[in-house]
C-alpha cells in the first residue's frame, strides 16, 4: 500500500485516496477554433508513462481535498505531493 | 432537526443503557455513546478576516487553521475538517440555536452553516487501552507522539468513516461514526476492545469519571 502524504493532513494510507488520472491537462479552445481530432485527444488519450507520471489524487475519506502527486509508475515511489494549481517540480516535468 | 418524540439514536437498539455499569473497575476500556450531541458543519473562507472573527464571536471558540487540531472545551468544540471546513460540535439540543445564531451573524458574509447533528452519532472510548483498540483498525499513527490531545482526523476505523478526536491523556476518545456504520462500529470496538476488558457506562458516568480523573 502507498503512504501518499497529503498536503494538508500529512502522511496516510492509499485506501484514504482516490487516483483521479493524469494531472495539468488543459481543455482546449475556444471550442469553434479545435478540431474533432484535438477534442477527441483531450477527452482520450493519456499519457500512460513508464517512469515519472504526474496525477491527481483525492483524499476522499479525509480533508476532501484535490492536490498532484508524482509518482514512478515503475517503482509505484511517490516523488512529491504539490497542491492543485502548483506547477509540477521542475526536475520532475516529463 | 427530528421531532424528539420520533428521535432514536442509531444505537438505540443496542439497548446500551440496559448494560451500564456503575463503576468500570478494571476495565482496560470504558465506553458508552453520547447521544444526539450538536454537530454544525460550517465552510468559509480561513484568509476572510469578517468571517473568522465573526465566527469567533458567535462561537466563542478559535476556528482553527492548523490541519487535524480542535479548538474549544468540555461541550463546544471546533474541529479542523479541511482548509476552508469546521465541524462545530454542542450540547444535546443546542443545534437549532447554534444554526440560528451563526446563520444570523454570517449574513452578508460567504459562508455555509449545515445542520449535520442527525448523520453521525458519537461513541466515547476511554481507558489505558483505548488507544490500543483504536490502532487495531486505524492507518494512522495514534502514538502520543504522533496523536495527541486537541488532535482530530478524518480517517478510516475498520470500514467506516469516522472523526476522531481525542479530548484527554487518558487517553478518551470521540468516534464521531456515521449513522448507518454505528451499529457496525460499536460491535467492531467491543470486539476488539474485549481482550482488554470492557466496560459500558452511560453517558452521565463517563462525565463523572471523567472529572473524578481530572481531580486526581
Amino acid at each position: 500500500m502507498l503512504l501518499i502524504a497529503c498536503p494538508f493532513c500529512g502522511p496516510r494510507d492509499e485506501t484514504e485516496f482516490r487516483c483521479g488520472g493524469e494531472s495539468h491537462i488543459a481543455r482546449p479552445g475556444p471550442a469553434e477554433t479545435v478540431s474533432d481530432e484535438r477534442w477527441g485527444d483531450y477527452l482520450f488519450n493519456r499519457a500512460n508513462p513508464k517512469g515519472v507520471h504526474l496525477e491527481r489524487w483525492l483524499h476522499g475519506h479525509g480533508c476532501g481535498q484535490w492536490f498532484n502527486v508524482a509518482r514512478d509508475t515503475v517503482s509505484h515511489r511517490v516523488l512529491a505531493v504539490y497542491r492543485m494549481g502548483d506547477p509540477p517540480p521542475k526536475d520532475l516535468t516529463p | 432537526m427530528a421531532e424528539i418524540v420520533l428521535r432514536q439514536s442509531p444505537l438505540d437498539h443496542l439497548s446500551l443503557d440496559a448494560r451500564a455499569v456503575a463503576e468500570p473497575g478494571p476495565a482496560g476500556v470504558v465506553a458508552g455513546e453520547r447521544r444526539f450531541v450538536a454537530k454544525v458543519n460550517l465552510r468559509g473562507d480561513p484568509a476572510d478576516e469578517a468571517f473568522v472573527k465573526v465566527a469567533k464571536g458567535a462561537l466563542k471558540v478559535f476556528l482553527p487553521t492548523t490541519p487535524n487540531t480542535v479548538d474549544g472545551k468540555r461541550d463546544r468544540y471546533a474541529l479542523w475538517l479541511g482548509p476552508d471546513e469546521w465541524l462545530v460540535i454542542g450540547a444535546p439540543g443546542t443545534e437549532g440555536r447554534l444554526v440560528a445564531d451563526l446563520r444570523k451573524a454570517l449574513d452578508g458574509i460567504v459562508a455555509a452553516v449545515t445542520d449535520v447533528t442527525e448523520g453521525r452519532t458519537v461513541i466515547r472510548l476511554s481507558g489505558v487501552h483505548a488507544r490500543e483498540t483504536l490502532a487495531k483498525g486505524c492507518g494512522l499513527d495514534l502514538h502520543p507522539r504522533a496523536f495527541g490531545r486537541g488532535r482530530c482526523a478524518q480517517t478510516r476505523l475498520g470500514k467506516a468513516n469516522v472523526i476522531l478526536h481525542q479530548l484527554d491523556d487518558a487517553p478518551t476518545f470521540d468516534v464521531y461514526v456515521e449513522r448507518s456504520f454505528a451499529d457496525y462500529l460499536w460491535r467492531w470496538i467491543e470486539d476488539g476492545a474485549s481482550e482488554y476488558g470492557f466496560a459500558i457506562v452511560a453517558e452521565p458516568i463517563m462525565a463523572a469519571l471523567k472529572a473524578r480523573r481530572a481531580t486526581r
